[in-house]
Formats: C-alpha cells, structure tokens, sequence
C-alpha cells in the first residue's frame, strides 16, 4: 500500500493511468460530436448552402473537463484509494492474545471477539502460532501456543466473567520464550497491570486494543433514615452524565417488576453520584435488587439480600410494671439490639398475631390463655419465629412442668436455679463454646459472659438435640424446637441484666443476627459469618443477567465476609437458612480509574480512525459526472430541446433521475408514528374537555358506531337548541386507548360480537364509574324485560357488564330524578318504546314522606342506565340536521322521536346537574325560612 | 387475386380511417355553412333573385316593364345563379407531406386531406360538383360529379399515398373553366408548377393554392452538427453548424413564397400559407372565399 498523507492506494500503478488525460484532451478536441439525423422535408431549399465556417462546432472547454474529471475520478477510483489506512506491520513468531475479559468488557464484547476472530484470522494467514489467555480465569499452567484455526474455533467459549481479573503471579511465572503479545484491555487500571505488563515486555512486544468507554458501577445499596441510598461511580470523569436506575422486586403477586426508578446524576468532573429512594417499607422489603438498565455489566446490578429488609419483629414482656426503672425494663436490650434493622410491633398478644409479624420475642411471658396459645401455635407453624426469655414468672409458674408445652421447646423444671448469688455457693457460669449444628458455630465466646441464674430443662431423651448453646458445665442456655415451618427457641436466662451478662455483651447480638432477627454489611459481620455454609440461589454473569445457581456447592461464610468477587465467590444471592446475602461486583471501596500506559506501548482503538475505502464515493462521483456530460452533450447537440420528437423527454428523464440519485436518501422514520401518538392523545384530551363533549363507546361494528355518532350529534343539537348545556361534537371513544374521565356520558350500544374488554379497559370502567362518570347501556333490542335472557345484544350485555361495579338496580321508578330534571317524563321511548329501563336501586329506607310529591331517593347520579330501545336511532340526524331513521309511523313517531329526545335531555341534565331537581322540592321551605 | 378474405381485411383497413375523417371533415365544414350563405347571389337561373337598376350594357329586352312602370327607373330581374360549377381538388400525397415536427400537431398530409374532405362537403351541399385530378405521377383522377355519395369516394380516394419526393399537380381531372384547388407543400422544383397554373389559367381554369408547411419548417429551430433528410431519403445534406444556416433558409423560404405569390397574381390564382400547428378552420374559410369569387 502506498501512501499519501492520510490516503492510501491499494493499487498505486494505476495512477499512471493519468498521465493519459492530456492526450485525451487532444483527442476529444479535435473529434467533432457526432451528427443528429434529422428528417426535413424542406431540405430542398437547403441544397447548396455551404457552410460558412470549415471547422465544426468544437467540445467546449468546460464540457472536456468534465470528462478529463470523470476519467480522472475512474482511474483514482480503481487505485483503490483509502482514508486513515491502517498499518499494522504483520509479525512472525509466536502470539499471545490477552483479554481481560471482566465485567467491564461485556458491554461491547462481540466488539471484543470481532477483534480477536481478526486476529486470528491474521495469525492464520502468517502461520503464527497463537494463544489465547482471558485474565479471569488464566490457564494453570503456561499457554501453549498452537494453531489459530483451532483458538477461532473455541473462541464462542471464551466469554467476560463477573470478576475482575485475580492474582496473576502464578501466570507471569509459567510464561516462556519470546512472542508478541496483544493485550485486549478492558479499559480500568488495576494495580496487577504494570508488573504483568512489564513482564510481557521482557519476552516480546506489546500491543494494547482498548476503547474508551464509559462504565458505571453501582455501589453497595444502604438504608439511611428510612430512605434506600443508591450511589454509583463511573468513569472516566467527564461531562454531567444522568442514568436511570431501577430498583426491582416482586410485586404482590409475585411477578418481578420495576418498583421505582431514580435518576443518578453525575455532576461534570465528579466520579460519584447519589440518589435516595424514599419507598415505603412494604415496597423496599420487597426489592430484590437494583439495576441500570441499558447499560450491560455485572456492576450495574446490585442485589440487595437481607441489606435492606427490615424484619418485623413483635416485641411483648410478662406483667411490665412502669415503675421499674428503663435499664431493668425485659425487653430494653432487645430493643437496644433490635431497633436499628428492624420495625418493632408492641401491643396485647392477640393484637401482635394478627400483625402476623416475622417474629415474636416474648420477654418472661408465662400465662397465656388457650385461644392465644392456639393463635401463636397456628402462627408458628405457618413459619413464625418465637423467641422466648425465661425470667421470675416463668419460673414461678407451673408452664412446661411435667408436660411439653407446645410454646416451650423443652420441658421445664419446677423453679429454676441460681448459681453464684449471694445466697448460693456456686460461682457463676460461664458459657460453652458451640457445637457445630448450632446456629450460632463459629461466634467466639467472650469469657466475661457469666450466667447467674436459669431456668433447668428437665432431662429427657430429646433434650440433647434441642440444645443449641449451653453453659460450661452442661445445662442448656438456648433450646430450639421446630414446629411446622417455623421455630419455638427459648433462651433460658432473661432478656436484662437480672440473670446474666449475656444482654450486655456483643454475643447477644451476633446471636439475634444468626437468628436472622437482625441483618448488616458483610464486612462488618465477618465474625458473624464465621463457621457458616451458604448456598449460593442466584448468580450474576459479566453482562448482570441473573440465573438460578444449579448444583453449586455452599461457600463457607468466612469466603463470603471477604465480599470480593472471584472465581470460588460468583457474585450473586447466598442464602443460610433464613438469611440471605449477597455478594455484589461494585464495593464500597471499588475505584475506577481509566488504564494508561507506558508510551512505549502501542495503544490501538483509542483514537483510531476507521479505515475509510473511498473507491465506491470516486466511482459514483465518476459516474454523476458522466450522466452530467451525457446531458451536456444532449443539450450541446440540441437534442434536448424540441429539436426532435421523444428525446427531449428522455433528456429530461435522465436529468430527473440525476436528480434524484443525488438526493440523499432520508433517514428511515420507524419511530416517526410516536411523537404525533403523543401530540394526538394530548389532542384528544383537548377537544374531550373544551366543551361538554357526548361520548359514545366504539362497538368496532361501524354501521352501529355511525349511528351512535349520529345520534348524540342529534342529541347534542337539541340541548343546544333548547337547554343552557352547549355540548361539542360527539366524539367515539375506545375504553381500551382513550381516557374516559373527560366524559359526563358515555352511550355504548351494545352489539352480540363485540369484543370484551381488557382487564384493564374494565379496570379504568370501574374507576370512571366511581368518579361520577355514567354509562348507558343500550342493547337496541327493545327486549330487556327479561333482562337480558333472550337476545344475544342482552347475553352481551350480562357478560359485559359482570366485571362492572354495578350497584343494584330496578325498572326507573315513576319517582325518580330522570323523569324530571328537564322535561316532566314517564316514558322513555327511543326507536322502540319499551317501558323497562334500569337504574339504580333506590335506598330500601326511602320512604315518601308527608307533603312530599316523590321519596327522597338516593344521593348521586345512577352510574349506569339500561335500556333496550335504541334511543340513537331515535336522536340520528345527518349533517344537515334531518332524522337520520324513520321512527314510528306519522304523527305519532313524531311524537315519539321527541319523547326520546326529551329523555336524551332528562338523561344529560341528570348526570350534568345530580338530584338538584329532587333537591329543588325543598325551595319553598326555604324560601320561606328566609323570608321570615 | 388475392383472397376475398384477404380483400376484405385491406379493405377494411382502407376504410378505418374514412369514417374519423369523414366526421371531422363534415364538423369542420359545417362552422362555414352556417356563417355564410352559399352561391344566394345573382346568376344564369330560372328562379327570380332581385330587380336591380338596369345598367347601359343590359339588353333592352332584359328590363321588366312591370316593375320598372312603377317608378321612374328601369329595372332588370335578375335570375339566381343555378349553374353547378366543377371544382376539381388536387391534395399532396408525397412522402415530404407525411412529416410533422412534433406528436401534438397532425402532418401536413392529414391536414390537407381534411381540408380538402371538407371543403369538398361544403361545396357538395351547395350542389357543385366536386372531383379529384391526380398527380402527375399516379394520374388517379376522380371526375367531378354531385352528391353525397361523392363526398365517400373522395375520402376513398384520398386515403392513398404516393412515394414520390414531391408533388405536382396533373392536367386529366381539370375540365375547362371550372374552378381548382391545389393543396401541397410547394417545396419541390416550382417550375413544373408555374407550368401547370399557366397551362391551366390558359384553359380558363381559375382556383386556389393553398400552401401548407410544419412550424419546424417555417421557423428551422435547429442547432449543432445535423444531417438533413428528404422523406424519402433522396435527399441529404449535412452541415456542421445548423443554426449559421437559419437565416439564410429563411431567406430562401421567403423567396418561394414569394415567386408561389407572383405566379398567383400572374395567373390570377389566389394563394396563402397555412400551418400545421394553426387550426384548419381559418384555412377552409380562406379556400371557400376564395372558390366563392365571382368567376
């Protein structure tokens, strides 16, 4: 390849081509254009005259360069010329290709892989031995170099892992002999890069592909204040960045859904961003984690685990009397312990159990009636924690003596014991270190811990396995005993001060943790995690999707307290028991940082230009410039204009279609229908609410849809014509798309095919109901006496409405407000004159009362009507405002289309006005109280 | 023979384009009719036309007593004019006629054609007899004769083509002193044609000649290196630059006209030019006047 300053030619040889352009020039200037044929009867008149001049007309100048232009584009053209060429100076030898492959590639990793299939490509054409090393999980012993057919063939299986790239001392040490190594980097320096990079360099060159990129990390999810803090960091720090966050959970029935969404704004030149989340703690026990969307990686997932749930936890003490001071109060420390990470219920028992909360601790509670113990019981065994403190009651109290309460987890002795009183001889005692099967292996026990007195479990054959701590010499502390799902654990000192030392020591809350009552960071529980097994339920891959963790085998809690994840921790959501944790890419102390290198390594991708070929662009500019002269020659020689039939239009064919090849094509609008969906929604809520707008339902039958259309235009022309209420034009509204609140009416005609609507439709139905709104059934069929039996409009009409909110309804009774807010009414004709049309019920209690015409009927508007008389047929008219149908027969259906009418009005000024016509009976007592 | 199948599909094709040109001719004759009022003037006859003043050339014999006892003056009835004249077309059919610069304007042969057919229905309804004289070369003459049945046998006639370069007008169909009408081009030699006028003014032949060219003709728009051909090929000429050559065409167009004009005035023929690209109506009012002159 040759190069030009930033052009390349691919074939060089063929610029000699231009040398041939001048000669051209000579050439095209002395050949005459070729002559035009033309048929001219009058050429007899023309015979013998000469031309006045020898030489022909000649190529004008500007025409030849044209085409020494057009001839020059072509031969430039297939020079094969090229922008930014690229010029990588093939090597031999060995090479290895190194990807760090980390979370932090997987946005763009087929970008990645492309690159490496080039690669590979190359080193095949060289007959390069190569290897290929992901960082992540380097090879155990050194890279064997071999053929690149063999690597292009495995490559699919080289994919970016959730980790960021280990200890790599054991790879540099088995690396051997001299190669070249092209290192693939994701872009984030990490202090493992120079001592790697530099050991490379001793065996060979180095080439470093990396793009600049903008990655965002999430960082750990914490609770402040009640509000869910999201803080993320990014780099590289450039201009003010906002990313959309979404926290995401189980919605009530189970499904996982976006709960709520923040944005994380990234101030310029800031590396951190915060944002809070005030979500309600029903919602945030819910989250299970929190994602960037649109942004591909491991770190823009953070799950949440048991960081930011809160446990309620019900809290209840035997015979608390108020005069005892706060310190001794049973349940002080617990709520010391508790209070930061839980929400605490306090209450009588029955109270707290239907609170159904996640535990109950019970502070020396010995008497507890039998309908509360078979609450607690049902409670329990449906997976409640109960947690119980022995104390002076217990004691005293015959519970679990002799006979296995099923609150208790073991039988206890009469009286307890005290050891190391003043009264005793003993000295108090200490604690045991735990069994392993215990919940709480692996706590170190501190030796200040001392146990005075304790309530005695009596011996028994299954003593032994519900023992879960005991003191030094023996005696249970905690007993555990599982019931259905759930657990009854006794702690056999008290909750305070009064029996040992435990409340007051840091054991007692590693152990409320174990017990899943409490839950913190891992970092800070690292001794709390001590001696634990967790099962890993859900792991992250490099590009952040979630996966259930098949077959996995536990970690030990000792791992997990360590948080950082590797190849043996796969980031993701353990679980021990009740608890679950998770185990996150982006940490509190995780910084990113750009990788810079050495100047004397080669940085590819980093400001490369793309390779540009630009033969095809000189070629079409060649073959525009030729159509040019084709047109040019055409209107030199005259044909382009009336000189002859027909070509004057094709000329002008060719000069369109110039024309147009030169437009540029327009962008491809797919997404073009959005906007004007938008505007149009905006639209509609402007015409529905600009003036009272009569609303009918679209069946999806037009010819039932017209008529309804044209029947409330008929309406609405009346009540303009003879009522203060001015409506617009009517207006057909989809219940699945359109909003309905704009519409006082809504006059659904009800046909047999129509489709039910969506859950949703019926759910934004409901919610138009209840806000006042009123619909009007009309099954056209004149036939609702039956409600609805017999006609298939009426079968439809029983199906459609089912899911409605529907009070109960009767025939409209003769007293109700629609025979009299506008017009004095009794029949409710439309097309038929059926005499059934439905309301709602009145009130069972409405009574006449004396002096008054009509009962006091219910308050409100009745949300629906329904008939079967087609009152659209009857209010139809066409544009110029004639009836639309013929009603009746003569006089008479005159009549009738104005009793329809009428009751259209009634209809209108009833849901417009309320029971203001039932209220205005009560004018004249008024009237008259303000008189006198 | 040919087959009578053969015959009729030739036949047949022959006759297709009668009926449009037939139709339009009649339309085209019929805007004359209407304005103008035929031979109503004096003449040999036998029904009365008018009393007019007598003049000193007429014959004594000739003054109606009857009329003239009534005032002072003499008057002589005058009789209408009854005698059917011979009128005799002549239409160009040579291979430079079939030319038409353009698909929006009819060439010069259908154009002539249908003035011919309509002046020809003109004058067939004002009783004259109508016949067709060949050309020179062809001698397909049609003698005059009156009626309506005429008016299809010239169509017939006029369908035909002739492949000669250019037209000129023969002797056959001319009975003396009857009237004639030339339709051509006038683009070939003119002396074969002043010839054919003199010989004809010599028999007491009076008539028009009508010449009818293209616009292009008439305006020579062209430009560039052109190669100029005949219709029927025997005629080239090439130049380099065409439009160095428009005006002196023009002169030349001009000069024939203008001998066509002289040869007119000599012989006492009337002669215009028409074009293609005008409507044909002007041009049927100009050859009817023209006929309508007193003789």
């Amino acid at each position: 390849m040759t190069l030009l300053g930033p052009l390349g030619f691919t074939a060089p040889w063929l610029l000699l081509g231009l040398v041939l352009l001048p000669i051209l020039w000579l050439i095209l200037r002395a050949v005459p254009p070729a002559p035009i044929r033309r048929r001219f009867p009058a050429v007899a008149l023309l015979l013998g005259l000469g031309d006045e001049e020898s030489q022909s007309d000649r190529t004008p100048w500007w025409l030849l360069l044209l085409r020494l232009a057009a001839l020059g584009l072509v031969i430039l053209g297939f020079a094969g010329p090229v922008l930014n060429p690229s010029e990588r100076t093939p090597g031999d030898g060995p090479l290895l290709i190194l990807a760090d492959a980390s979370w932090a590639d997987a946005p763009d990793w087929p970008a990645r892989t492309d690159r490496i299939e080039a690669l590979l490509a190359e080193a095949r054409r060289l007959g390069r031995p190569t290897a290929l090393v992901a960082l992540t999980d380097p090879p155990a012993e050194a890279p064997v170099f071999g053929p690149a057919e063999a690597l292009a063939q495995s490559l699919p299986g080289v994919q970016p892992r959730p980790w960021e790239p280990q200890d790599l001392t054991a790879f540099a040490a088995s690396l051997e002999g001299p190669f070249e190594t092209y290192w693939l980097s994701d872009g984030l320096e990490r202090a493992s890069r120079a001592p790697l990079l530099s050991l490379l360099q001793s065996h060979g060159p180095v080439s470093v592909f990396q793009t600049p990129r903008s990655i965002v990390a999430l960082r750990p999810l914490a609770a402040e204040e009640g509000e869910v803090v999201l803080r993320a960091t990014r780099t590289p720090v450039g201009p003010d960045l906002t990313v959309t966050a979404a926290a995401v959970g189980l919605d009530p029935s189970g499904t996982e859904r976006p709960l709520a969404e923040a944005e994380l704004s990234f101030a310029p030149g800031e590396a951190e961003a915060e944002v809070r989340l005030d979500l309600p703690p029903e919602l945030r026990n819910r989250l299970t984690r929190v994602e960037l969307p649109g942004r591909r990686s491991a770190a823009a997932v953070q799950l949440t685990g048991d960081a930011l749930r809160r446990r309620e936890i019900a809290l209840l003490a035997g015979g608390t009397s108020d005069e005892l001071p706060e310190l001794l109060s049973p349940l002080h420390y617990l709520h010391e312990a508790l209070e930061p990470s839980a929400d605490l219920i306090e209450g009588t028992l029955g109270d707290i159990v239907l609170a159904n909360p996640d535990a109950i601790i019970l502070a020396d509670v010995a008497e507890i009636s039998p309908e509360e113990t078979q609450a607690l019981e049902a409670w329990v065994e449906d997976g409640g924690l109960l947690l119980r403190f022995a104390g002076p009651r217990l004691a005293a109290a015959d519970v679990a003596v002799g006979e296995t309460d099923p609150l208790l987890p073991v039988r206890l002795r009469a009286g307890g014991r005290s050891v190391g009183g003043a009264m005793s001889w003993g000295e108090p005692k200490a604690l045991a270190p735990f069994e392993p099967g215990s919940p709480f292996f692996g706590l170190p026990v501190p030796p200040d811990v001392e146990v005075s007195a304790q309530v005695l479990a009596e011996p028994g054959p299954e003593l032994a396995a519900r023992v879960v701590a005991e003191l030094a010499d023996g005696t249970p502390l905690v007993t555990r005993r599982e019931v259905g799902a759930g657990q009854v654990i006794l702690f056999h000192v008290t909750a305070n001060a009064e029996w040992s030392s435990l409340p007051l020591s840091g054991l007692f809350v590693q152990m409320l943790e174990r017990l899943a009552l409490t839950a913190g960071a891992p970092a800070e529980q690292a001794e709390a995690l001590e001696g634990t097994i967790w099962q890993p339920e859900q792991l992250i891959d490099a590009f952040g999707r979630l996966a259930p963790a098949d077959d996995l085998p536990g970690v030990p809690g000792a791992r997990l307290a360590a948080g950082t994840p590797g190849p043996e921790l796969l980031p993701g959501l353990y679980s021990s028991g009740e608890r679950a944790l998770a185990i996150n890419v982006g940490s509190e102390e995780m910084s990113l940082a750009p990788a810079t290198w050495p100047a004397d390594v080669p940085v590819e991708g980093l400001a490369a230009r793309a390779e540009l070929p630009l033969q095809g662009w000189l070629l079409a500019v060649a073959l525009g410039l030729l159509l040019l002269d084709m047109i040019a020659s055409l209107a030199l020689s005259g044909r382009l204009r009336g000189g002859g039939r027909g070509t004057g239009r094709g000329a002008a064919a060719a000069l369109a279609i110039v024309l147009l090849s030169a437009l540029p094509p327009g962008p491809a609008r797919a997404q073009e229908g959005e906007a004007p969906a938008e505007t149009g929604t905006d639209l509609f809520a402007e015409i529905a609410t600009s003036e009272v707008v009569l609303a009918h339902v679209l069946t999806g039958d037009d010819t039932v849809d017209e008529l309804a259309e044209a029947g409330l235009l008929g309406l609405s022309r009346t009540l303009f014509a003879r009522t203060s209420v001015e409506p617009g034009p009517p207006m057909g509204v989809d219940i699945e798309a359109d909003e309905l609140a704009f519409f006082p009416l809504l006059y659904w005609p009800v046909t047999a095919d129509m489709a039910l609507p969506s859950p949703a439709a019926y759910d934004k139905l409901n919610r138009y109901l209840a806000g006042g709104g009123m619909i009007v059934f009309d099954t056209r069929d004149s036939d609702l006496g039956t409600f609805g039996g017999s006609t298939p409009e009426g079968r439809m009409l029983q199906a459609l409405a089912r899911p409605l909110n529907i009070p109960p309804l009767e025939p409209l009774p003769a007293d109700h407000v629609l025979t009299r807010t506008f017009y004095l009414l009794q029949d409710f004709p439309g097309r038929f004159a059926s005499h059934d049309v439905w309301v709602e019920a009145s009130t069972p209690d409405a009574e006449q009362l004396e002096g008054m015409p009509f009962r006091n009927l219910n308050d409100g508007v009745t949300p629906v009507v329904i008939g079967g008389n087609d009152w659209a047929a009857a209010w139809a008219v066409d544009e110029i405002g004639a009836p639309l149908l013929p009603i009746g027969r003569g006089q008479a259906g005159d009549r009738q289309r104005e009793l329809a009418l009428r009751f259209g009005v009634n209809l209108v000024m009833h849901v417009l006005t309320g029971n203001y016509k039932s209220d205005q009976v009560h004018v004249p007592a008024l009237l008259e109280r303000l008189g006198n | 023979m040919s087959a009578p199948a053969d015959l009729r599909s030739r036949a047949e094709a022959l006759a297709d384009p009668l009926p449009p040109l037939l139709a339009s001719a009649e339309q085209l004759a019929a805007t004359v009719a209407l304005g103008q009022h035929g031979r109503r003037r004096a003449g040999l006859g036998d029904s009365f036309w008018q009393y007019r003043p007598s003049h000193q050339s007429d014959a004594s014999t000739r003054i109606d007593w009857r009329r003239s006892g009534k005032t002072d003056q003499t008057f002589v009835q005058d009789k209408e004019w009854q005698i059917a004249q011979s009128v005799a077309l002549w239409v160009d059919r040579s291979s430079a006629m079939r030319h038409a610069s353009s698909d929006r304007i009819p060439q010069k042969a259908e154009r002539a054609r249908l003035l011919a057919l309509a002046l020809s229905a003109l004058l067939i309804r004002g009783g004259e007899r109508v016949g067709l004289t060949g050309s020179t070369a062809e001698g397909d003459g049609l003698p005059p004769r009156p009626g309506e049945a005429q008016l299809a046998r010239l169509a017939n006639a006029l369908v035909g083509e002739e492949s000669a370069e250019y037209g000129l007008p023969g002797q056959e169909g001319l009975p003396p002193h009857s009237r004639a009408v030339f339709l051509s081009d006038f683009l070939g030699d003119p002396a074969p044609l002043e010839a054919a006028i003199a010989q004809a003014a010599d028999r007491g032949i009076r008539g028009a000649f009508l010449q009818i060219l293209d616009p292009e003709e008439e305006s020579f728009p062209f430009r560039g290196r052109t190669i100029f051909e005949s219709g029927a090929g025997s005629l080239r000429h090439e130049t380099l630059k065409a439009d160095a050559l428009r005006q002196r065409y023009l002169d030349r167009l001009a000069e024939r006209k203008d001998r066509l004009a002289q040869l007119a005035r000599m012989s006492g023929w009337l002669f215009t030019t028409h074009l293609t690209s005008e409507p044909a109506a002007p041009a049927l009012l100009w050859l009817y006047t023209a006929l309508d002159q007193r003789a």
